[in-house]
């Protein structure tokens, strides 16, 4: 097994093009390195991609943030003006895993690790997060939730990795949350996940959202009528009600030990709009 | 292939060594560099016996790779006492008889120390999230929530 850990993303992807074997890239190696001592990966090369800097940056860009792939959970946690402006995104990402968890996963390594069930994708998804891929062929953005196909799937061809993330920039009055439901109150997976981001007017109407739900389907959904049904609402009663049920609509859950279908679709609801809730109350205090 | 020559420093030390791809930090450290303190419970990340800190960060040196840690520093339990003077988190842990089979202990110690570093005075909920990653099997979680809050205080009177 080789290791590399070269200082350029076109170094990265020549050794992941170039790769005889099987091939990984290592961020904060939170599930590749559980993943190789159980025997569910062999890699013949490991690239750590650490040492390029554009991977470890959290900058501004064209009134938005880019946030490399391999910056960590914990690094987010600190960035005052990123967690003010985008919290659903920073609370996401600070759901996964234990406090030394968090000291090394990464947004890049929860997208690619291909899970339906990975906490800070539909915050990004409902951010309207974009991510930008380097590969052989050259440089593309490609919206995060077309990024994953289906469990362990992704739309990434061979060399190819995801080299940041682009955050849109932010109108007044905007915020986002994320929610998610575990049996217990830390380090576990969620059975379902909801992340929602919304623009209100001086007058308090809803003129913009988008909604993500985690660990209902074999991707990570955006689901477009669950934002139209908020849309234009102060999100009274009846909108919330059209929201649960648009939410539930949307969702092809598993039956599993940690959910059943009934329980996914149920939670799926309550969770879109407890996120709606709390991203109006957040975007009402961002004038 | 040949085997990676690494240089890094460990509890202020400069040391090197050789390692394979797939060994990783916590291998190294018991295993070549003969620091035993840290411990192996899970291999997966989740029970935190082999927490050490890298670069000022704490993380579970059982989900680092030996050959990330090349020209970086790491601190494990061994470095926590200063010669025969224990550090005062574990002095209080002796004192509250915060631990039973002492395993996780090292962990904990270490996650605790890297808490009372960037908050002096955490409430109890701090504390409790903070260590959701150490897991006592001998549930001794209160009696090392409080010895914590203690040496906590301890501390703050200097």
């Amino acid at each position: 097994m080789r290791y590399e850990a070269p200082d350029s993303l076109e170094g990265a992807v020549a050794l992941l093009a170039g790769a005889r074997g099987e091939a990984r890239v290592l961020a904060g190696g939170t599930d590749l390195l559980v993943q190789m001592r159980a025997d569910v990966l062999d890699p013949e090369l490991i690239v750590d991609i650490k040492k390029i800097k554009e991977t470890r940056a959290v900058t501004e860009e064209k009134g938005g943030w880019r946030i490399g792939a391999a910056v960590t959970g914990a690094e987010l946690k600190e960035h005052a003006r990123l967690k003010k402006v985008w919290p659903g995104v920073v609370e996401a990402a600070n759901l996964i895993g234990s406090t030394q968890v968090q000291g090394r996963a990464t947004l890049g390594g929860n997208l690619c690790n291909g899970s339906p069930a990975a906490d800070s994708v539909p915050a990004l998804i409902a951010a309207g997060a974009v991510a930008t891929l380097i590969g052989p062929k050259g440089k593309r953005d490609l919206p995060v939730e077309d990024v994953m196909l289906g469990p362990r799937k992704l739309a990434l061809g061979k060399g190819e990795i995801v080299a940041s993330f682009l955050l849109p920039p932010r109108a007044a009055r905007s915020s986002d949350a994320y929610l998610r439901f575990i049996p217990r109150t830390e380090m576990d997976i969620a059975v379902v996940g909801a992340g929602v981001s919304l623009t209100v007017d001086g007058a308090g109407l809803i003129t913009a959202a988008r909604v993500s739900l985690g660990a209902v389907a074999a991707r990570v959904l955006l689901v477009a009528e669950a934002a139209q049904a908020i849309v234009g609402s102060r999100l009274d009663a009846p909108a919330q009600e059209r929201l649960e049920a648009a939410a539930r609509a949307a969702c092809r859950p598993i039956d599993d030990k940690r959910g059943t279908v009934e329980f996914r679709i149920q939670v799926a609801g309550v969770l879109a709009r407890r996120a709606a809730l709390i991203a109006l109350d957040r975007a009402r205090s961002n004038n | 292939m040949a085997k990676h020559h690494i240089e890094a420093t460990v509890n202020g030390d400069a040391v090197e060594f050789l390692c394979e791809t797939e060994d990783t930090l916590l291998d190294v450290l018991r295993d070549t560099l003969n620091l035993t303190g840290s411990k192996e419970g899970c291999a997966s990340g989740d029970c935190g016996a082999c927490s050490v800190m890298l670069d000022g960060r704490l993380v579970c040196s059982c989900l680092v790779l030996g050959c990330e840690v090349a020209g970086r520093k790491v601190e494990t339990i061994e470095g926590m006492a200063k010669g025969e003077s224990l550090h005062p988190l574990q002095q209080q842990f002796l004192k509250s008889a915060a631990l039973q089979c002492g395993i996780c202990t090292p962990g904990v110690l270490v996650a605790s120390k890297a808490l009372l570093e960037r908050s002096p005075d955490p409430t109890e909920t701090e504390v409790r999230y903070w260590l959701a990653g150490n897991l006592c099997r001998c549930t001794g979680y209160d009696k090392i929530v409080s010895a914590v809050m203690e040496a906590a205080a301890t501390m703050r009177k200097g």
